[in-house]
């Protein structure tokens, strides 16, 4: 069908989106029903003085009613039709499906478009990461060193009855390489550390969440106050901070303050903070005072202001492992996501709900301090026959007050980084290299 | 008398190794460093076999192998490339270039005598 002849297809289009019956517009731009009818479908040529009469009835841009609009549109679905991959859009009915929905038409050109920027700015970005020359240089030169120390040290080892003389050469150009090899390494770093794109690093919402609660000290004297309500959590929800964070993370802040509201106004600070300071930092007795359950007297400990109970960190996973919050306590790590160490209390407690666990542990290798664990696992929300029940495991950490007797179990922060031997919770090796 | 090698490479310690395990081997190894004159080198010396670095000060390795191989007298002499770099590309480039084995650093001297050894029908 001629493009010029569908003009009257989007008339009649617009007309009965606005609801107007034809006799109206027809009697609106100053020409017989019949006429208009002879028009929508296509069967009379229109000319521009009616096209503006009818464009202005039906309150639309003339050009949206005239094929100079589409021509644009046209030609941008005709190129994205083009693509090769693509598996054979109808290209006779293209005008057709311009005219008829020209929403859908404008958001597959627009992604068209943007999928070609994506592509040129990939391109872009693989081609400066191949010719960068610094980085080229930084890796030619530990690319030189490593072959000459590879080479040098083998002639070292292998060669039988080798010659003082030359024994004293290698082992001097081995020490210059090993030289070069360090400053090559170190530029690397260096480079890496500072690239401009750094800031822009890939952060998933959670991190953005747990980056956000860490600068408030995971404690919000906003919804302390004995008034404080859901508008409190969504005035926090305003200010510059959390607007940073992209909107998953919003909401995902969101969830947590909103929990974190609920459980100060069932355990308020001023009466929670008194028994604290009277009983000391025992969740279950704690608990057993106030009524509240454990869980929720571990989050409480958590979000006391650091000054008054010193370090408490707090872990909280799903019932697939996935740890959904962190406050981070020296010397336990924590991986981000996902995939932490089996061995934790965290998921011993999942094998029997409500049933406390409490455990001194220290994570294996550099920096693990022993830290006392007090882990327990119930009932995520409100369950019912008809749904599966939601399973959340919550593990208080305390820094360890030291003389106890109990033995301290070692654990690890992920497998891929952990460096015990025989673990029977393992499940994938560790690139600590044995001996290391 | 040995054969005669030309190593060219421009890293002192790389050279003083490689020409080490090449003597010991019972090769005559002369070498040089740059790019620029790299083909007179080559003529001067009159190899058997030449080992020639890709990344070299004045010219690329590519560059000087197509010498190299324009020139009748050495048309058919064993080229042995060394590069620092194992993608495709640079393979490919090589193999055009009329390489005739192609080696990634950092390589085991062990690999490198096997590759001369083979090169020459030693």
């Amino acid at each position: 069908m001629p493009e010029r002849l569908m003009i009257g297809t989007r008339i009649r289009e617009r007309r009965v989106l606005s609801g107007i019956r034809q006799s109206e517009l027809a009697k609106q731009a100053g020409i017989s029903p019949s006429y208009l009818n002879l028009i929508e479908h296509n069967r009379r040529r229109i000319g521009g003085k009616t096209l503006l009469k009818l464009a202005q009835a039906l309150e639309v841009e003339p050009q949206v009613l005239s094929e100079g609009a589409e021509a644009t549109l046209i030609s941008a679905l005709r190129e994205a039709a083009g693509e090769p991959g693509t598996d054979g859009p109808e290209l006779s009915r293209i005008e057709e499906f311009a005219g008829r929905f020209p929403g859908w038409a404008g958001l597959l050109t627009d992604l068209y478009r943007r999928t070609q920027g994506l592509e040129r700015t990939v391109e872009t970005l693989t081609d400066r990461l191949a010719h960068d020359p610094f980085l080229a240089d930084s890796l030619h030169e530990v690319i030189s060193s490593v072959t000459a120390i590879r080479s040098t040290s083998s002639i070292l080892v292998e060669t039988e009855a080798l010659e003082p003389e030359w024994q004293a050469r290698f082992h001097r150009n081995i020490n210059e390489d090993s030289a070069r090899l360090t400053e090559g390494a170190q530029a690397l770093v260096k480079y890496l550390e500072g690239a401009p794109n750094r800031d822009a690093e890939v952060q998933s919402p959670q991190d953005e969440m747990h980056a956000y609660l860490a600068t408030r000290g995971y404690h919000f004297e906003e919804l302390e106050r004995d008034v404080a309500g859901p508008r409190d959590v969504m005035r926090l929800l305003k200010d510059e901070a959390a607007q940073a964070m992209s909107t998953p993370a919003q909401s995902l802040t969101r969830e947590v303050l909103l929990r974190y509201l609920a459980d100060a106004r069932a355990l308020p600070l001023g009466p929670f903070l008194a028994r604290v300071r009277s009983i000391g930092l025992q969740p279950d007795r704690l608990a057993d005072a106030t009524g509240a359950a454990m869980a929720q007297v571990f989050r409480r400990l958590a979000a006391l202001p650091g000054d008054e109970m010193g370090p408490v960190g707090l872990v909280i996973c799903d019932a697939s492992g996935t740890l959904v919050f962190r406050k981070p306590i020296d010397g336990f790590d924590m991986p981000r996501l996902a995939g932490a160490c089996a061995l934790w209390p965290l998921y011993q407690v999942m094998a029997q709900p409500q049933v406390p666990l409490r455990a001194r542990v220290r994570q294996v290798g550099r920096g693990g301090e022993v830290v006392d664990a007090l882990a327990v696992a119930g009932l995520a929300a409100p369950t019912g026959f008809d749904r599966p029940a939601l399973m959340q495991a919550h593990m208080l950490l305390l820094p360890d007050p030291g003389g106890a007797a109990e033995e301290v179990r070692a654990l690890g922060v992920s497998c891929r980084i952990c460096p015990i031997k025989d673990c029977v919770a393992r499940r994938e090796p560790s690139i600590i290299a044995e001996g290391f | 008398m040995g054969k005669k090698v030309l190593l060219i490479e421009d890293e002192p310690n790389i050279i003083e190794a490689v020409s080490f395990i090449l003597s010991r081997d019972g090769w005559e190894v002369k070498t040089h460093s740059n790019g620029h004159d790299a083909m007179e080198a080559v003529r001067l010396r009159g190899p058997d076999l030449i080992i020639l670095d890709v990344m070299l000060p004045g010219k690329s390795g590519f560059d000087i192998l197509t010498e190299i191989r324009g020139d009748v007298e050495f048309a058919e002499t064993p080229v042995l490339m060394l590069t620092a770099r194992g993608q495709m590309k640079d393979r490919e480039m090589a193999e055009k270039a009329g390489a005739s084995q192609y080696m990634t650093k950092p390589f085991s001297n062990a690999d490198v005598l096997a590759a001369v050894r083979d090169l020459v029908g030693a």
